[in-house]
């Protein structure tokens, strides 16, 4: 029966941008990876040297990143050198090599995220056969990541299927495997950065519960010494000299390229369409702000995680943490939504509803980066289909009540103040229906109608305006069941 | 014992429920799948159809099956060129220079766009077709989820087939729009409108003439199941219950759309014209590519008696004919060793090996589902032994099998092999690198899904293929993996190009020639079983 799940979606996947016109950006940027790994010594690869210009595309993912590239590379070489010479290759395209880079994208796929979604489906906890299936296959469906990883071209898979194995690993209590995989995570993608909090303050809050001295401090080392030894690993061949180390940093993490580029559907974002934020405060100054508010934001639902680590809890703070970031955070791409949609998917057998919609808003909230790659017509096809199974397979217009939305507790403990207060389901319906409206019309207008020309980006910016709104709605509930929900859980254990 | 039967009939009616409201969901996903497929490969197929838009549109009826600007004259019957011209004018909505006969070779963004489209939209007609076929299956053999109600699986294996997909909306043709046609005049019959299955057949048959392959099992049916309206009670015919009524009906139904169809041009006397470019007889015995028929055993044993003849100097080189079959034209080709195959000769093959089928139907009529199975079988017949077959027809058969392999197991087996060989057969459409997956993975799906959904569905009764033919298909996997992967990589790939081809068509033409008999077996030996049962 799984077959049903496991086979469509790399279909599905291989379909979207079969036909695109060329594509420059993310493309070439990976396959110049491969080019400068593939000729490069490895001490050369984030310098900027004659034969590695960094103004052109430089290497700026971590070390696993550049690995990969070079075993791909290595791939490539065998059929057809002309992919990755030196200098020559810059901004080379061919429908061969076109196909090469999709089939890693695939491979990379099937051997890491796919595996792992279904893994994580098949032992969900008192679900039904048919709910595991349809919840695999709505995740594996999201067409959030099918349209940026295939259309766009990306690995985002392997670092959040890498991040998804360390949540499996770490449900089944093997934590020393689940720090390692979300190292390898990290390694491959310092965005990852956004799941990293939740990640230490579970299995801090696990080490606390077994009692700070004794076995906890000694679960905790291992921990820690588990840590350093694959980050040690992953740099290995960067270890040899301090300065590399800092090199390498450098590039990862460019705190001069400003607050935002482009149009982020995050907070700084909406506020600058009313308020020149750029300009009026200083560099450092937004900087210091938005480390400000990220801590705010990510503060309640990491502290509740550490006092009581749940894994219910720990998915739910996935979701804030990562959502946080992206709304508050310094220098954030609108592709960074994936971070928050991978925690999000997971979720989908527990708050369907909730779930769907927000994956919804977050393949919305790109529109404009895929209108820029073409995808238009996958990206209605794939989000259709997306809604599509997911209607028919968890019917989420049905499930709106209090109880659906997990905010029973919640509602309980606003009444001791406000006796009358209610959420109404039928309220969260339409609320529903008019966003999904809403965001039908924005792609039809921003897709059709040519901006005033006073307004050059009247669409773009409109959209993340919209899909900001609704991240921070987002925030708010997911920010909501993570205090009281988790809790009402470990109540019902206590009780039973 | 009683109550449990009938919770559980209960419960199978309830999963039929249920399996009816996935049908739109299944509809309306391989919707989304075929909007998908827009940018990819098309073939010379949709360059003819564009040409065909631009005859009917800008030229006088008459001129219709006199043009020749393009290689691609109109060669369908009359109704097919007047569906093109409905749909040219819509096309003009999208560009207009698509409807220029001159503008050879014409393909615009629009113009690929509003093609790709009229195939999808024309689609609508072949998804209401399948529905009304799923209610004619009986349930008998579901289970309690409705993944594995019949109707459900039929309605997969029929809306989602690999051949269909890829020839419809990746090669090009709208086969989609005249199987709704023919899946729905088959549903007709079922449902005992009689008239109606036959009107929508002769319709069928002046979109497209290949229909005239199954035209033998529709007359033999109506004339023997709806003309007579009762039997003697051992089955055998009554001729007195003969009703002259409804055969006038029937006549003056199939003669009514003849005249719509072929009237004008009788009337103008180009007649023998149209006839001509219906029929170009100038063609050879296999299409470009050998469809996986009889023909291609024939020839590749041809072939290889000249070689081995060759070798052993049994035949003097400098007397045979120099022609190379599947050199990529389709040109007249001499065999070297065994007789050639005329055109009259293959025709009497077909006619020779369709008539016990269509005599089963007059001798023991078992109802629509034995003219179901006459059609199949006439159907086959014609692919297996017809004058210059594509291996697209092989879709005419697997189709209409669709239907039967639900219901019974032996038939479901048969429909495995037949859809797994035809359906590889047709992987040559698609020779271009970036299709290459798409093929593989749609194939892989919906083979693994036909498998498993009719495993399920038959699973008290058995395995559903012997070892033999398991193994004969897990032999396709080898065989597709040596010819698409690793033999364009050897040295053999510019003295021999035809090859894999070859190799290809040879081996599927094995089972499809072993599937042949087989079902040729299982008619004869189908009333047995059914008296047996009654007994």
């Amino acid at each position: 029966m799984l077959i049903y799940a496991i086979l469509p979606p790399p279909l599905f996947f291989f379909f979207v941008g079969a036909g695109k016109p060329p594509m420059y950006g993310d493309y070439e940027a990976q396959r110049h990876w491969q080019e400068i790994t593939y000729n490069l010594p490895v001490k050369d690869w984030y310098f900027n040297t004659t034969d590695n210009n960094l103004q052109y595309w430089g290497l700026d993912y971590p070390p696993l990143t550049a690995y990969h590239s070079l075993l791909c590379a290595y791939v490539a070489h065998l059929i057809d050198p002309s992919w990755v010479a030196l200098h020559t290759s810059h901004g080379y395209e061919s429908q061969p090599h076109k196909l090469f880079m999709r089939t890693t994208v695939l491979v990379a796929d099937m051997l890491i995220y796919i595996p792992a979604v279904i893994l994580y489906c098949c032992y969900l906890k008192d679900a039904s056969n048919k709910k595991k299936i349809s919840s695999a296959l709505c995740i594996l469906l999201y067409p959030g990541l099918i349209l940026i990883d295939y259309g766009h071209f990306q690995y985002n898979s392997v670092s959040l299927g890498f991040a998804l194995w360390g949540m499996l690993f770490l449900s089944y209590d093997l934590d020393v495997w689940g720090s390692i995989a979300f190292c390898f995570a990290l390694n491959y993608k310092q965005m990852e950065l956004y799941h990293s909090l939740p990640f230490f303050c579970y299995l801090l809050g696990k080490c606390f519960k077994k009692g700070l001295m004794g076995k906890g401090l000694l679960s905790l080392m291992k921990l820690g010494f588990t840590v350093v030894v694959s980050f040690a690993f992953c740099w290995l061949p960067f270890c040899m000299d301090v300065r590399q180390i800092l090199q390498v940093l450098r590039r990862l993490f460019p705190v001069d390229r400003g607050l935002f580029e482009d149009k982020v559907a995050n907070i700084w974002c909406t506020i600058s369409v009313f308020f020149k934020i750029k300009t009026i405060l200083s560099a450092e100054t937004q900087f210091k702000l938005s480390l400000v508010l990220t801590f705010l934001a990510i503060l309640p639902s990491c502290i509740k995680l550490t006092m009581q680590p749940s894994l219910r809890g720990f998915k739910y703070s996935l979701v804030c943490c990562a959502l946080s970031f992206f709304l508050f955070s310094f220098q954030v791409h609108e592709k960074s939504i994936l971070l928050v949609s991978i925690p999000v998917c997971l979720l989908i057998n527990e708050i369907p509803f909730m779930s769907a919609w927000f994956l919804l808003v977050s393949t919305f909230s790109m529109l404009p980066l895929l209108l820029k790659d073409g995808l238009l017509l996958s990206y209605i096809v794939t989000t259709l289909a997306f809604l599509m199974v997911c209607g028919t397979s968890f019917s989420i217009l049905e499930k709106t009540s209090e109880a659906d939305l997990k905010l029973k507790m919640f509602s309980a403990s606003i009444r001791n103040y406000i006796p009358w207060f209610k959420i109404f389901p039928k309220t969260m319906k339409y609320l529903f229906l008019v966003s999904i409206t809403m965001m039908g019309i924005l792609t039809l207008m921003s897709a059709t109608l040519d901006p005033p020309q006073k307004l050059p980006d009247l669409f773009p910016l409109t959209i993340s305006v919209v899909s900001c709104l609704h991240f921070l709605f987002f925030l708010l509930y997911f920010n909501v069941i993570a205090i009281w929900e988790s809790k009402s859980s470990s109540n019902q254990k206590k009780s039973n | 014992m009683r109550g449990a039967a009938c919770l559980a009939k209960k419960q199978t009616i309830m999963a039929a429920q249920r399996s009816d409201k996935l049908f739109l969901p299944v509809a309306f996903g391989v919707t989304l799948l075929k909007f998908l497929l827009i940018p990819t490969y098309h073939s010379t197929d949709f360059e003819v159809h564009r040409n065909w838009l631009a005859i009917t549109h800008s030229l006088p009826v008459s001129q219709w099956y006199y043009e020749a600007t393009s290689e691609w004259t109109l060669d369908y019957p009359p109704f097919f060129a007047w569906f093109e011209y409905v749909l040219s004018h819509v096309a003009k909505y999208f560009d207009r220079e698509m409807l220029v006969v001159q503008n050879l070779n014409y393909s615009s963004h629009e113009t690929i766009f509003f093609q790709r489209l009229s195939v999808i939209f024309t689609d609508v007609l072949f998804i209401y077709a399948v529905h009304e076929c799923c209610k004619c299956v009986n349930g008998k053999q579901g289970g309690k989820e409705p993944f594995e109600n019949p109707s459900f699986v039929l309605s997969v294996l029929l809306l989602w087939n690999f051949g269909l997909l890829i020839v419809d909306h990746i090669h090009f043709q709208y086969n989609g729009f005249l199987f709704g046609f023919m899946l729905l005049s088959i549903a007709r019959l079922f449902q005992k409108r009689h008239l109606e299955g036959a009107f929508l057949f002769a319709i069928l048959l002046h979109l497209k003439h290949i229909n005239l392959y199954v035209a033998p099992a529709y007359g033999m049916y109506l004339l023997r199941s709806y003309c007579f309206t009762a039997d003697n009670p051992d089955g055998s015919i009554r001729w007195r219950k003969f009703n002259f009524l409804r055969l006038t009906a029937l006549g003056l139904i199939v003669c009514l759309v003849t005249a719509c169809s072929l009237g004008p041009f009788i009337v103008w006397g180009q007649l023998p014209q149209v006839l001509s470019r219906l029929f170009p007889f100038k063609r050879g015995l296999c299409h470009a590519y050998w469809a996986p028929n009889f023909w291609a055993i024939y020839s590749a044993v041809d072939k290889a008696l000249s070689v081995i003849g060759l070798k052993y100097k049994f035949l003097n080189p400098a007397e045979m004919p120099k022609a190379a079959m599947t050199g990529g034209l389709v040109q007249e080709f001499q065999h070297t060793v065994l007789p050639s195959v005329t055109p009259l000769a293959t025709l009497v093959c077909t006619a020779i090996f369709m008539l016990p089928s269509v005599f089963c139907l007059w001798f023991k009529p078992q109802g629509p589902r034995g003219f179901l199975r006459c059609l199949v079988l006439c159907a086959l017949t014609s692919f297996m032994f017809g004058w210059h077959v594509h291996e697209k027809a092989i879709l005419l058969v697997i189709l209409p099998l669709s239907l039967l392999s639900v219901e019974k197991s032996r038939d479901a087996g048969v429909y495995l092999i037949l859809a797994t060989t035809g359906h590889l057969s047709l992987f040559p459409l698609l020779f271009t690198a970036p299709e290459l997956p798409i093929k593989i993975l749609l194939m892989l799906l919906f083979t693994v899904y036909s498998f498993s959904s009719l495993k399920t569905l038959f699973r008290k009764e058995g395995p559903l293929l012997n070892w033999l033919e398991t193994l004969y298909l897990l032999g396709l996997l080898p065989l597709e993996i040596l010819c698409e992967i690793v033999f364009p990589f050897t040295a053999w790939i510019s003295k021999f190009p035809f090859l894999p081809l070859m190799l290809i068509s040879v081996y599927c033409a094995l089972g499809i020639m072993y599937a042949w008999l087989k079902l040729y077996i299982s008619v004869f030996r189908g009333p047995l079983t059914f008296r047996q049962k009654k007994e």
